[in-house]
């Protein structure tokens, strides 16, 4: 009985923890604030450093700091901090450094309704900061994904040499459900960074493949190089050459594509024999998972489908399975961000129906039910 | 002397500098370099960091672990590189704009937390790089390209800022004393806790054209007439200091616990003394 | 096997504590378990709502539908929440703060002074939060009242202990009252 009553935000931490979490810099923001909290209490007893920075600007630099010194750092925030973030999360990719940022979504737009659940930064995480990017996101719908899918955006921001957004809801974040966190199976082992050439003189962390992620040693360890969001050579020094340039923004989107399918996860339920899919993810998929069984006894043919990794978005799949059916409804609590990304799967390989969740409330399976019968019954 | 130091401290192949002939930064790379050489700086365990701007592109020719980042948040990845790396030194090269303007709320809150993190600021009182428009320390009635008619706003009184805001070490130099400027940079880096050190240079290009100063040299004539050296004006009323700026160390308090000692102290507690 | 619950009060009863206390018990007992509450200005003063399901089998939407339990520890809650329960659901409420409501044949409604009897027995209200837990042990017992105190022990401030103990048995002793003046039923969970 070692089964424990724990928040998803809670999970996120423990996740953290288990993946090598030793900094955290974060600012007070509803619904993510648990996290921060959790961190300043934890964090001194494995070793590690919390602090509270001035505002959601500083908190990612100080973590893209500390993990430049060698440390998995991650921070957490909500929509109007993440908005604060962009600047810096723009740099991390452009410098390839490793950081995790949990964006516990809330209704918005601005500081909207800060208890209010939404999916509405779904679009903010994939295109938030300025120039061409590419980005990796992870959307728990339990307790235990909060746990386990904090490990693997770990797991990916060292692979990848970049950031990683796990993106969680109010819902997700301040629920409480019975996890062991001990026994939790197929745990991801994250990845030391390194070995690194004895040869420190003249070392180039940018001198990699053209499908691989910078590799970085701490700074301050006799590897004297540079880092900078400017566009950069090898040895991270500003370069304004157009093949370098080119080369550069080529391998930043190329080492996501590489590993785009190792990366690919997804929940898939009765699809087998469905005549319409309902994709959702986060909070929704659970309404979801409702309104299907409620439908399936009733006999209807409908199939459920979860991308967890929701960036890149699980195109392959969702194009397959559109080929089967005749109806995709996409639920999300916004006006339809994600449902652009299943339209550009899908083409036209069936109807799309898109149901929006636009209240500051988790859309209800009733929501979802009607919708399904409505779409089956044209 | 120069000569041993650029080759030990500098990136050889990355010169020539991309300031503009007359610019003050070089008397100020060439007083830290002094600076490093007087506190025998560990090249391998020393990290600089910039944020953007004609100081800012100081890291670039300094042979270290250097970290060139976002404009105004140099202090605060210094703050997180530091924080759990006792072994490095970290030292954090600003412009005003960059270091007052958009990273004003940063750099008052990187004082108060005195972390041992020495920053230093090249005040030339202008937006450099993008071709001369007003700073926060830009004086009043001086012109810019965007203040065309004069500047209206009050200047930043950088070092009373950073007193305000609690920094332990604060202290001022200008271009036209090198090695004062030598002597607190050196100070600086050896303080226990945050030190600041304000240093005043010239933008002939972007500052002085505009304002009077028909070349360099006018500038730093001016720099050392409106100098006082705090000593000297510890006995000054505050009528006679008008249009001055006090120079020399203004602060420098020893006793106080730097942030990572607390962070450390944490730790050990929960681990029962073990490291 | 599924139950929704739903504690229902003001800010400041604890109710939010009572709903993960209880989640934990059902934990320990072998259950799964999903808890949640309303967030921000609505769970101070007014009608706040922490909740609770319990289930042998994976729980999707997280939220209750309809209930199947109602505690409501003030008449605001109780006014706001006595529709979103099942037929044949079970009803608790504090007679110190709700008036008596009319029959209702789709409902069982079970009635106990529990702020008022824990401030004449232990002197604060404060733990009126425990006394319901203890209850609810008695009149709907889904998870058994050992399992509860244990859960209840494990969440309260240690130098609490004896006063929650007391609360609890408090409730106990109100719940079996209840059972004797209203009739006893048989769950099946």
């Amino acid at each position: 009985m070692s089964a424990k009553l724990v928040q998803g935000n809670e999970a996120v931490v423990y996740g953290a923890f288990n993946a090598g979490l030793k900094f955290f810099a974060g600012y007070p923001i509803t619904p993510s604030t648990e996290i921060a909290e959790m961190c300043s209490r934890d964090l001194p007893k494995v070793g590690g450093a919390f602090i509270q920075m001035e505002d959601e600007i500083s908190s990612i630099a100080a973590c893209i700091g500390a993990s430049l010194a060698g440390f998995r750092s991650m921070s957490a925030t909500s929509g109007p901090g993440f908005s604060l973030m962009q600047e810096n999360i723009g740099y991390a990719i452009m410098a390839e450094v490793p950081i995790v940022i949990v964006d516990v979504q809330r209704m918005g737009p601005s500081t909207g309704i800060a208890t209010a659940p939404s999916q509405s930064d779904y679009m903010q995480v994939r295109w938030g900061t300025h120039g061409d990017h590419p980005m990796v996101s992870f959307a728990p719908f339990s307790v235990e994904e909060c746990f386990t899918e904090a490990i693997r955006a770990f797991y990916w921001s060292e692979k990848i040499s970049s950031v990683v957004v796990l993106l969680l809801d109010e819902v997700v974040a301040h629920m409480r459900e019975g996890i062991d966190i001990d026994n939790v199976e197929n745990i991801l082992e994250v990845p030391d960074r390194g070995p690194f050439s004895e040869e420190k003189e003249g070392f180039r962390p940018y001198k990699v493949d053209r499908d691989k992620g910078a590799k970085l040693p701490p700074l301050g360890t006799g590897y004297r190089f540079n880092v900078t969001g400017l566009v950069h050579d090898e040895m991270g020094f500003p370069v304004e050459d157009p093949e370098k340039t080119g080369d550069l923004i080529r391998r930043l989107h190329n080492k996501i594509d590489a590993v785009e399918d190792e990366m690919a996860s997804y929940d898939e339920r009765y699809t087998e024999d469905a005549d319409v899919i309902v994709i959702s993810y986060g909070s929704v998929a659970r309404s979801s998972l409702r309104a299907v069984r409620e439908l399936r006894k009733n006999n209807v043919k409908v199939g459920f489908f979860r991308p967890i990794t929701v960036w890149p978005f699980p195109s392959k799949r969702v194009r397959e399975l559109s080929k089967k059916v005749k109806n995709i409804v996409v639920a999300e609590m916004s006006m339809g961000q994600m449902v652009h990304e299943v339209e550009r799967s899908v083409g036209d390989s069936c109807q799309i129906t898109l149901l929006q969740g636009i209240k500051g409330e988790l859309i209800t399976p009733d929501a979802i039910h009607n919708t399904v019968s409505e779409v089956i019954s044209k | 002397m120069i000569g041993e130091l650029t080759n030990k401290y500098l990136r050889m192949d990355r010169l020539p500098h991309m300031w503009c002939p007359g610019c003050g930064h070089g008397i100020a790379l060439g007083a830290l370099l002094r600076a490093f050489d007087r506190v025998k700086i560990d090249k391998d365990k020393t990290v600089i960091l910039s944020g953007i701007g004609c100081a800012s592109r100081a890291v670039g020719y300094l042979d270290f672990s250097t970290v060139h980042t976002t404009h105004g948040r140099a202090l605060a990845f210094a703050t997180g590189l530091r924080l759990l790396r006792d072994d490095v030194k970290v030292i954090v090269i600003m412009g005003d704009g960059d270091a007052l303007a958009i990273g004003g709320n940063h750099f008052i809150h990187a004082c108060r937390r005195n972390i041992d993190i020495t920053a230093i600021v090249l005040n030339n009182q202008i937006y450099g790089m993008t071709g001369g428009q007003s700073s926060p320390t830009t004086p009043q009635s001086r012109l810019s390209t965007t203040t065309p008619y004069g500047n209206f706003a009050r200047a930043f009184d950088f070092c009373n800022l950073a007193i305000g805001a609690g920094a332990t070490y604060v202290a001022r130099a200008t271009a036209y004393h090198a090695s004062l400027m030598t002597e607190l940079y050196a100070n600086a880096i050896k303080h226990h806790g945050f030190s600041f050190v304000e240093t005043f240079t010239q933008c002939p290009v972007n500052y002085g054209r505009r304002n009077k100063f028909p070349d360099p040299a006018s500038m730093l004539q001016y720099m050392k007439d409106i100098s006082v050296p705090f000593k000297v004006a510890q006995n000054m009323g505050s009528d006679e200091l008008q249009g001055k700026i006090v120079i020399g160390e203004l602060i420098k308090e020893k006793e106080d616990v730097e942030l990572n000692e607390v962070v450390r102290e944490r730790i050990m507690k929960f681990r029962g003394g073990a490291q | 096997m599924t139950k929704e619950l739903r504690f229902a009060g003001t800010g400041g009863q604890g109710l939010i504590l009572a709903a993960i206390i209880y989640a934990e018990a059902a934990l320990y007992d072998g259950h799964r378990v999903l808890q949640s509450q309303s967030y921000g200005p609505e769970s101070r003063g007014g009608a706040s709502k922490a909740d609770c399901i319990v289930s042998d089998t994976e729980i999707d939407y997280p939220k209750v539908y309809l209930a199947d339990f109602l505690l409501a520890m003030s008449q605001k809650a109780f006014d706001k929440y006595k529709a979103d329960v099942k037929k044949g659901s079970v009803v608790l409420f504090d007679s110190t703060y709700v008036e008596i409501p009319e029959k209702d044949e789709n409902i069982i409604y079970f009635s106990a002074p529990i702020s008022k009897t824990v401030r004449d027995k232990i002197g604060k209200e404060l733990a009126s939060n425990i006394a319901a837990l203890g209850t609810i042990s008695v009149i709907y017992p889904l998870v058994g009242e050992e399992i509860l105190l244990k859960a209840i022990l494990h969440r309260v401030p240690k130098a609490t202990t004896e006063l929650n103990k007391s609360a609890f048995n408090v409730g106990k002793k109100l719940g079996k009252e209840i059972l004797e003046s209203q009739g006893s039923i048989e769950f099946v969970f």
